[in-house]
């Protein structure tokens, strides 16, 4: 459906006042040799910390910047494609690509009504391709009934609350039934609780309409709620590329553990391997896990455990694996978990638990680390 | 003594405080005479206006009115009052939008020539401006006319028509359309545009559907703005329109009051017309952007980074339409006022008069008594008006904003009233208080002073209610319960923390002062001329060559002030508009 290839787009640096032309133009490299595929139906998120080129990505493909070189299609339509061996540089100009867009401001015109803002689309067409009065207010009735905006039709588009406007910004961009929808971190402007719904509401809709999407969010947790796909993103680069539950449980690198959830990592040695399991030599004892990663006997890891992979109790289970013990340090309630500091020999794990279990600190605990949970990463 | 005795002893002093209150304290006092004050300048002579225009010795009449508007002359003044405000305006607004849409929104060449050109009316006095395109495109001496003759056959150019006065009038002010509505589109996020392109609208239609309509409020003061100042211009209908007898309210007032005996009761007259045509723009504009506003808040506080279009194969057209505007808005003006400065005598340009250029004519200003004079004059005039229009707005600021005084929101548009009063018609009206008053001011530079700190109130209550407004109230509260007293508040506190804006506001003032032509022109009397005034005299003498000098000693003094005004401006974050 949609094809990135080697796309690469720098900015000039910002033109520093009094220096001298040499050293004030460094270039920014927003997007470096960033290449992707997405699928007829499927929700692409592009995920990553602020300033890593989501937003430059995703303008890329609406054809809102011009990148330097690569390749952009969509279908059998090439909207972009320059340098390499593209051959003939193509650049189609944002208003004749026909993708659909959701901007992180929403960009609601304040001064049409809700119902025009969604004709819009429509009655800016090529007069040979404009559909007739009745069709339009036809198919803008219908996408407003879609979004459950059909009672605010005839409101001034600035009266709406901010989960309204953003649902018309999204019946704006979908009037014209694109290909591809593009969605800069739509929900990131509303508050918490809304943003929870909205989040599933996006979801049903896209499933049920079948719509193609990109998704552009810093936010973990809507990633892994919403995605098809995940590729995270770092300074200009996807750094690992999968489904929600690959990246989770298994994170390419240090930075993807970090930047996905929060993660106990610990230095270890590769002790012993067969078949599809691991031993490594931690610190605080021997580690179990499964693993199919090539690494050879004495090789140096970094061991990732999530806090929710850990078991806590009082009384140790005997002879089993992967038991350790330590000593409570503090204690958060956080409603719907627990979270526990555990010092384990000199380094301290975070562990989350059921509120069922919630241990006062200074007790001696046994912790249970599940080896189909524990993951390895990259050193360095 | 119980807690209670002491309660009760603390209610008997503020008992016994606010008996005393009656008799003035500090406080009241300055609050009062400030009040007084505005109050005086502000309506005292729009009352003697009309008192004068509508009573004379024996009771009401309205002879003026016949003298002033009979036989036609009402259409005649309306139409050309209109066809130059309006024609000035559809001007400056094409071109001071165009100019800022292209350098907010595009990746302009010469950006750095918009802002160069933009600060031109406050360098270029609009009677240095006139006379300049006077040199420049005048049918007998215009150096554009010597310039194109050969190719018309004849002088293809006449500054002295309608066209010319919109020109002049319409050019002189798109730098400040061109100033308004680049912080229009700077305020305007980037993405409504971006949104209207994504559904395939092309560059046209996103501009004529999405942006005009946004930033229609900013369109509609600035169209406001160049209307009023376009009613009330002076220096251009007078040059330029009264030599093939095109008359304007103003110019018009200005003739009536310059024959032999001059015609009070018809200028007045005519003065109340044009009063009235500003009120009533004032009013519709403020009934059409209270209608738009509230609507357009969405422009949402982020900070966008801007996104400079590319303009593609029109960078070179647009480039040269750039450098074609900044010619004939700056370079050309002033190179031909600095051209005849340097001449001995009024001639076109060639070969041998390039070789007898001379610095004859400054030397003659070092000479020149008047010259001297005026130019002490006007500073004089400026610092005096500066420094009191700022005094007295801070104090009167602090009431309108911070104090619960009943009755601050009228001081408050009180302040403001001036706006609207044409210069010309405040000199008429100061001359009907000041011909009728027993106090001898008239004809010395005090009515000068009393005008122009009438004029400027208004942009001196702006600065000092926007930089009180920057002050939170808790730094004052939190001095008054530290035991100082209102006064020691006001001078320790606030003042302090107000300086950089009052700074700022007392340059400006300055600055604007130093080059008043319309109210002085109906007050000065001679030996007290300011440099506006000397300047116009030269010019109605045919002393272009001294004027000239002049003139170019004016603008360099302007663009020392200018320029000391912006850089203290940039510190205080207020900016000079
Ligand atoms: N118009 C621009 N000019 C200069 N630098 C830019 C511009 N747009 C983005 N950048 C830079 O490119 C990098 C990526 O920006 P962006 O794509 O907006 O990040 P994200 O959306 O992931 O937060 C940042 O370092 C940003 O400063
Ligand atoms: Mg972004």
């Amino acid at each position: 459906m949609l094809n990135i290839e080697k796309l690469v787009k720098s900015f000039a640096g910002e033109k520093a006042r009094g220096r001298r032309r040499g050293d004030a133009q460094a270039a920014v490299f927003a997007v470096n040799d960033v290449s992707f595929e997405v699928k007829e139906g499927e929700l692409f998120t592009l995920l990553g910390p602020s300033g890593c080129g989501k937003t430059t990505t995703l303008r890329s493909i609406a054809g809102l910047e011009h990148p330097d070189s690569g390749r952009i299609t969509v279908g059998d339509r090439v909207m972009f494609q320059r340098g390499g061996d593209h051959g003939r540089s193509v650049n189609l100009p944002a208003n004749q690509r026909g993708l659909g867009m959701v901007f992180q401001s929403y960009a609601i015109w304040p001064h049409m009504s809700v119902f025009d803002n969604v004709a819009f689309p429509l009655q800016v067409r090529k007069r040979s391709e404009r559909p007739s009065k009745a069709q339009i207010t036809e198919r803008v009735d219908r996408v407003l009934e879609t979004m459950e905006l059909t009672p605010q039709a005839s409101r001034q588009a600035t009266k709406l609350s901010g989960g309204q406007q953003q649902r018309l910004a999204l019946a704006r961009a979908l009037v014209i039934e694109p290909p591809l929808l593009l969605l800069d971190e739509p929900l990131s402007n509303l508050d918490a609780k809304l943003r929870e719904s909205l989040r599933y509401e996006l979801k049903r809709l896209q499933r049920e309409l079948g719509i193609t999407a990109i998704y552009v969010t810093h936010d973990q947790i809507e990633a892994l709620a919403l995605s098809n796909k995940i590729a995270v993103m770092t300074a200009g680069e996807v750094v690992q590329l999968g489904k929600p539950r690959e990246v989770y449980e298994s994170p390419a690198n240090k930075f993807v553990a970090e930047f996905i959830g929060t993660s106990n990592f610990m230095p270890g040695t590769i002790g012993a391997r067969d078949a599809e399991h691991l031993t490594v030599e931690t610190a605080n004892g021997k580690l179990y896990l499964q693993s199919a990663a090539q690494l050879v006997v004495g090789d140096e890891v970094v061991v990732s455990i999530r806090p929710e992979a850990v078991e806590l109790s009082r009384t140790s289970l005997g002879a089993v694996k992967n038991e350790w013990s330590g000593k409570v340090v503090a204690r958060a309630f956080l409603g719907d978990a627990v979270d526990h500091v555990v010092a384990v020999g000199k380094q301290e794990l975070r562990v989350r638990v059921n509120p069922s279990v919630s241990i006062e600190p200074g007790s001696e605990v046994y912790l249970r680390l599940d080896p189909t949970k524990i993951s390895l990463v990259p050193v360095g | 003594m119980t807690l209670a005795d002491r309660v009760m002893d603390r209610s008997e002093v503020v008992e016994e405080s606010r008996w005393r209150r009656l008799v003035p304290t500090p406080k009241v006092a300055i609050v009062a005479g400030v009040a007084a004050l505005v109050g005086y300048l502000a309506l005292v002579p729009l009352g003697y206006l009309f008192w004068g225009t509508f009573f004379d010795n024996e009771g009401l009449e309205f002879g003026g009115f016949r003298r002033a508007y009979g036989n036609d002359r009402m259409g005649e003044l309306l139409q050309n009052s209109l066809s130059f405000a309006i024609g000035a305006a559809v001007l400056s607004l094409t071109v001071g939008t165009t100019l800022a849409y292209l350098n907010v929104r595009t990746a302009v060449p010469f950006k750095a020539l918009f802002f160069a050109a933009s600060i031109v009316p406050l360098i270029v006095p609009g009677i240095l401006y006139t006379i300049s395109w006077i040199f420049l495109a005048s049918p007998d001496i215009g150096l554009l006319n010597t310039a194109l003759e050969p190719i018309f056959g004849s002088a293809p150019l006449d500054i002295f028509t309608i066209w010319g006065m919109i020109w002049v009038e319409g050019l002189h002010s798109s730098p400040i359309v061109f100033l308004l509505m680049v912080a229009a589109f700077r305020s305007m996020d980037p993405s409504l545009e971006e949104s209207a392109l994504m559904s395939g609208a092309t560059r046209l239609q996103t501009l004529r559907k999405v942006t005009l309509p946004l930033v229609r409020p900013a369109l509609l003061s600035s169209v406001l703005i160049i209307l009023i100042t376009s009613l009330e211009s002076f220096e251009v209908p007078a040059l330029l329109g009264l030599q093939n007898n095109i008359y304007v309210f103003t110019s018009r007032i200005y003739f009536v009051l310059r024959t032999y005996p001059p015609d009070l009761a018809a200028a007045g007259a005519l003065a109340v017309g044009l009063l009235l045509i500003a009120v009533t723009g004032v009013a519709i504009s403020r009934l059409l952007a209270g209608r738009g506003s509230g609507t357009f808040q969405t422009i949402t506080g982020k900070g966008f980074r801007p996104r400079p279009m590319d303009l593609g194969r029109w960078k070179p057209v647009v480039g040269t339409g750039i450098l074609l505007y900044f010619s004939a808005t700056v370079l050309a003006p002033l190179l031909v006022l600095v051209y005849t400065s340097l001449l001995p005598f009024y001639r076109k340009p060639s070969m041998d008069v390039f070789s007898a250029l001379t610095t004859d004519n400054y030397v003659e200003l070092l000479h020149l008594d008047q010259a001297q004079t005026a130019l002490r004059n006007s500073l004089m005039l400026g610092v005096g008006t500066a420094t009191l229009v700022m005094a007295v707005m801070a104090i009167a600021a602090w009431i309108a904003i911070r104090s619960r005084i009943p009755g601050r929101g009228v001081l408050e548009q009180l302040t403001f009233i001036p706006l609207v009063i044409p210069g010309l018609v405040l000199g008429l009206a100061l001359s009907f208080v000041y011909l009728r008053s027993p106090i001898p001011i008239y004809g010395t530079m005090f009515i000068l002073l009393i005008a122009y700190c009438t004029k400027y109130m208004p942009y001196g209550m702006r600065y000092a209610t926007t930089s009180m407004g920057q002050i939170s109230s808790e730094l004052e509260e939190s001095a008054l319960v530290s035991g100082a007293s209102w006064w020691k508040t006001f001078r320790r506190v606030l003042l302090p923390l107000l300086a950089p804006g009052i700074l700022a506001g007392w340059v400006y003032i300055l600055v604007v002062s130093f080059r008043e032509l319309s109210s002085s022109i109906l007050l000065y009397s001679p030996g007290n001329e300011v440099l506006s005034i000397l300047i116009f005299e030269q010019y109605e003498n045919g002393q272009f060559t001294v004027l000239a000098a002049l003139g170019v000693v004016m603008v360099l003094t302007l663009v020392v002030l200018v320029t000391i005004a912006y850089k203290i401006g940039a510190r205080v974050g207020l900016r000079n508009d």
